[in-house]
């Protein structure tokens, strides 16, 4: 004994009481799925490349955004962005503009031309699809990606389907889509154009095709009859669009007419005042609260000078021009009926934009293949009733836009892929979704969002300039910032600062936290403190 | 926030981290290498406002000052929980004499400091409100009015939570305690009693007098960091829920201690020389009925017949956003 007066024991440290057997819940880290992510018909992991975008690591931001979807600068112009409609943020101020952010990195890629990573070794397989549209062209990336052969067969004279022929160029320049399409055949997908597969079957077998993915769209103006004379111009909005594509732009004359309320009725009436004609009307059975073309491109077509006269409907057109227009009104199930009320109104052209049709005259005589409503019917797995051929895109029940369309072909990639080897692609199950309630706002200090520069209105409605300009890097960087980061952690640091055990052990940048589970109390602060909703309290087992 | 430029908008200023700020801008708590003065192991509840204010507050001296400095510590919870016989969770040189002595002792070891010469160790007192607005209260003010070379730190849990939660001086009007019970026709602590120790102290006319709280951790180690870079006698009273003697949920010991600032029941600022130098603003005001609400010390304000009393706490928040300019001007309606 050679210690003090009084003193009888050594010094101890307060580590050897094991605080965690006080414990009752136990807090554990977890990744809940962000409601933006839950929304992209693509899949994308929006919130991942975000969190790069937001450090200025952009390469590495577009490498996690082309893991699910190869096309970010098409994206980034045509996308209806479903995630900016769920985004978190809007509860707070505005949503993210994740969409400007997704054009920025896709642009970024084509300026720097960044690569995608080579494709895994060889599989031997060989994947025919069938039409180099949003859909076909997403399913061989991906499969190509996969280590499979994969060949293209287009039948139009250049890949991109109705990203080419249906969207106009004031809304998605052809370099950016060229780019695009050229970094998935970079990979090594063989692409055949001008060509129209006839026969699926006979397809596959003479190119000994292990699977084949079928996306040949939706390219048939659905008509309306409509009684009209000789002389009488009517065109369907899918050949005018599609003759913008080509060396003789569409005749449509002074007056222009548009039947429907879709996007494509949008994009022919804002085409027709590019092509210099002076009024151009859209007719529309219904009222604008029930139109199907998304809010912000009827105010951009509003903008550009195009009219549009709501609950009406054409009776009949006169050789000299003259269309018969029917009042209509809304009964009580909001159903259009007609009030017998007419009037006339003056036109060069009447282009009919009514929706579309598929042909599908090259699935003739394929055994256990069913098409009910004038689509391919598909499984869960995006196969049809014919063994090892898959459909997607239009021609499949869908919303038919570009987004659904790359979704499905990488679903499609992931089950073929499967199924080439025998085995079925079982998706890991959801993350519970980030709801609002689960983040601590408190933390997110308030900044709005930043919106696009437009073009002026008098060169939009004169020229096939892009509307929609991009953000530069700054503006880039704050938008992405502004994420919310919803039940991901982004290593804020609050769990390690604000337990009053020191029970959270930080592991270093990139590699989060844990818990010490031999001192943590169980009090719950770092559950309640946390930003993003990234740690969940569970009851122990006692 | 005063002391940090940069503007981020993903993580908000707010947060203890933020992985996009240069490393010497990032908050004592938020460094892998920090001292954690105050170890795992010791006993305080689950929660401990206290705790987590001891840390805060001595990491952040810990570094202001390279390491060089030593604690006294009164009598209190937080010298009950950390230091059992013969264990401790401290991991500074430390020491803990009498309940109402923490002023006096600190002030000799900075004259024997003084004494040897060795200017560059510094001296930390820290005590709960018991210890410092009561007990010690007469060591502290001697050691104000001397301007001895001490940061005192008083950490705020409004009662004597250590024996069984008995009214202070600190203890605010109404408070359900063990000696002011929910009974009569004013329930609680009574109004118009306690006193307020950081305008006592500014009226020493001390180099330096701060209020921070727990809710806030870049607004404290700001203000540890300024208190260490100063000499003379410096004081900062800082606020720390007690999920035990204010019956609160344990998760919620710093969103309480959020609204109490958010409320303006707790004001934040600073004051050098008994003159106040700053405020720092109310980001979203609430009520303070939305502080009071989370706490069963204040039930009985939000039974039948209580408006009155209710009214009078709002009052008292009101009059400290008048008193001390606590909206910033923008805000101000």
């Amino acid at each position: 004994m050679n210690k003090p007066f009084a003193i009888t024991l050594e010094v101890g440290s307060s580590l050897a009481n094991k605080t965690g057997s006080w414990r009752t819940m136990r807090p554990e880290y977890l990744d809940r799925l962000p409601p933006c992510n839950a929304a992209c018909p693509a899949g994308e992991n929006i919130q991942s490349w975000l969190y790069h975008a937001e450090g200025g690591d952009y390469e590495s931001a577009w490498r996690a955004l082309v893991a699910d979807n190869p096309l970010p600068a098409i994206m980034g112009r045509v996308c209806y962005h479903p995630c900016e409609t769920a985004c978190n943020r809007a509860l707070h101020d505005a949503a993210v503009g994740i969409n400007s952010v997704e054009r920025f990195l896709g642009d970024a890629a084509l300026k720097k031309g960044w690569a995608f990573a080579p494709p895994a070794a060889g599989t031997g397989k060989r994947v025919l699809v069938v039409g180099a549209g949003p859909s076909g062209l997403s399913a061989a990336y991906h499969l190509r990606r996969l280590g499979h052969a994969v060949k293209i067969v287009e039948a139009g004279p250049l890949a991109g389907g109705m990203m080419r022929f249906g969207i106009p160029k004031y809304r998605l320049p052809r370099e950016v889509l060229d780019g695009e399409v050229r970094r998935i055949l970079d990979l090594g997908v063989e692409l055949e154009l001008g060509r129209k597969v006839t026969d699926i079957r006979a397809e596959m077998a003479a190119g000994r095709f292990d699977a084949a993915f079928l996306a040949v769209g939706a390219h048939i103006g659905k008509r309306a009859y409509i009684p009209a004379g000789s002389a009488a111009r009517m065109l369907d909005a899918v050949s005018v669009l599609r003759g913008m594509e080509g060396e003789d732009k569409p005749m449509l004359g002074r007056r222009v007419v548009v039947y429907g309320g879709g996007n494509t009725a949008l994009d022919v009436a804002r085409t027709a005042r590019r092509l210099g004609a002076s009024e151009a009307i859209i007719v529309y059975r219904r009222t604008r609260e029930k139109m199907p073309a998304h809010d912000f491109e009827v105010e951009e077509a509003l903008q550009e000078g195009v009219m549009i006269k709501w609950l009406s409907t054409i009776r009949n057109m006169a050789d000299e021009g003259t269309l018969t227009v029917e009042k209509m009104t809304l009964d009580d199930k909001g159903f259009p009926q007609p009030t017998g009320e007419f009037e006339t109104l003056e036109a060069d052209s009447l282009v009919l934009a009514l929706g579309q049709d598929v042909d599908l005259s090259l699935l003739d005589g394929v055994p256990g293949l069913e098409i009910r409503d004038g689509v391919a019917v598909v499984g869960p797995d995006m196969m049809t009733g014919f063994p090892g051929l898959f459909a997607g895109g239009d021609m499949v029940p869908s919303e038919r836009t570009v987004t659904v369309a790359v979704g499905h072909g990488k679903k499609a990639a992931r089950h073929i892929d499967a199924w080439l080897r025998d085995t079925r692609h079982a998706p890991p199950p959801k993350h519970e979704l980030a709801a609002f309630d689960k983040l601590n706002t408190w933390y997110y200090s308030d900044a709005s969002k930043t919106v696009r520069p437009m073009l002026d209105v008098a060169r939009r409605s004169s020229t096939f300039d892009e509307v929609v300009q991009g953000l530069d890097e700054s503006n880039a960087l704050f938008e992405a910032r502004r994420c919310l980061s919803c039940g991901n952690c982004f290593e804020c640091d609050n769990c390690y600062g604000v337990c009053p055990d020191n029970a959270i052990i930080k592991l270093g940048p990139g590699q989060r936290y844990e818990i010490n589970y031999d001192y943590c109390k169980g009090c719950g602060i770092c559950v309640e403190e946390c930003p993003c909703g990234a740690i969940n309290m569970v009851p122990e087992k006692i | 926030m005063i002391q940090q430029t940069i503007k981020f908008y993903q993580t908000g200023t707010f947060t203890v981290g933020n992985r996009l700020l240069d490393e010497s801008q990032r908050s004592v708590q938020a460094n892998m290498e920090r001292t954690n003065s105050l170890n795992s192991g010791h006993r305080a509840c689950q929660g401990c406002g206290e705790a987590l204010g001891a840390r805060y507050a001595i990491d952040a001296a810990m570094r202001a000052t390279g390491n060089r400095l030593i604690a006294v510590n009164a009598t209190g919870c937080l010298e009950v929980f950390s230091t059992p016989y013969p264990e401790s969770s401290w991991q500074i040189p430390w020491i803990h004499s009498l309940f109402g002595n923490a002023a006096a002792v600190a002030s000799g070891i900075a004259a024997a400091l003084r004494m040897r010469g060795q200017d560059d160790v510094r001296v930390i007192a820290q005590g709960g409100d018991g210890g410092t607005t009561d007990i010690g209260f007469g060591c502290l003010s001697g050691m104000f009015e001397r301007n001895d070379d001490v940061l005192y730190l008083c950490y705020d849990n409004e009662a004597y939570m250590n024996t069984g939660v008995q009214r202070s001086s600190a203890t605010p009007p109404t408070a359900r305690t063990a000696t002011t019970m929910a009974v009569g026709d004013e329930p609680g602590n009574p109004f118009g009693t306690g006193k307020n120790v950081p305008l006592i102290a500014m009226a020493h006319h001390i180099p330096y007098v701060a209020t921070a709280t727990v809710a806030n951790l870049r607004d404290l180690e700001a203000k540890v960091t300024k208190a260490m870079a100063l000499r003379g006698a410096r004081y900062i009273h800082i606020h720390v829920p007690c999920p035990l003697g204010w019956g609160s949920d344990p998760a919620l010991t710093i969103r309480i201690a959020r609204l109490a600032v958010e409320s303006g029941l707790f004001p934040l600022f600073e004051a050098a020389h008994g003159e106040l130098t700053s405020r720092t603003f109310i980001r979203r005001r609430v009520p303070a009925a939305e502080y009071l609400r989370l706490q069963k010390r204040f039930a009985h304000l939000f039974t039948a017949g209580a408006e009155a009393q209710l009214a009078r706490v709002q009052a008292i928040a009101d009059r400290n956003i008048e008193r001390f300019g606590l909206l910033a001007p923008e805000s101000a309606s």
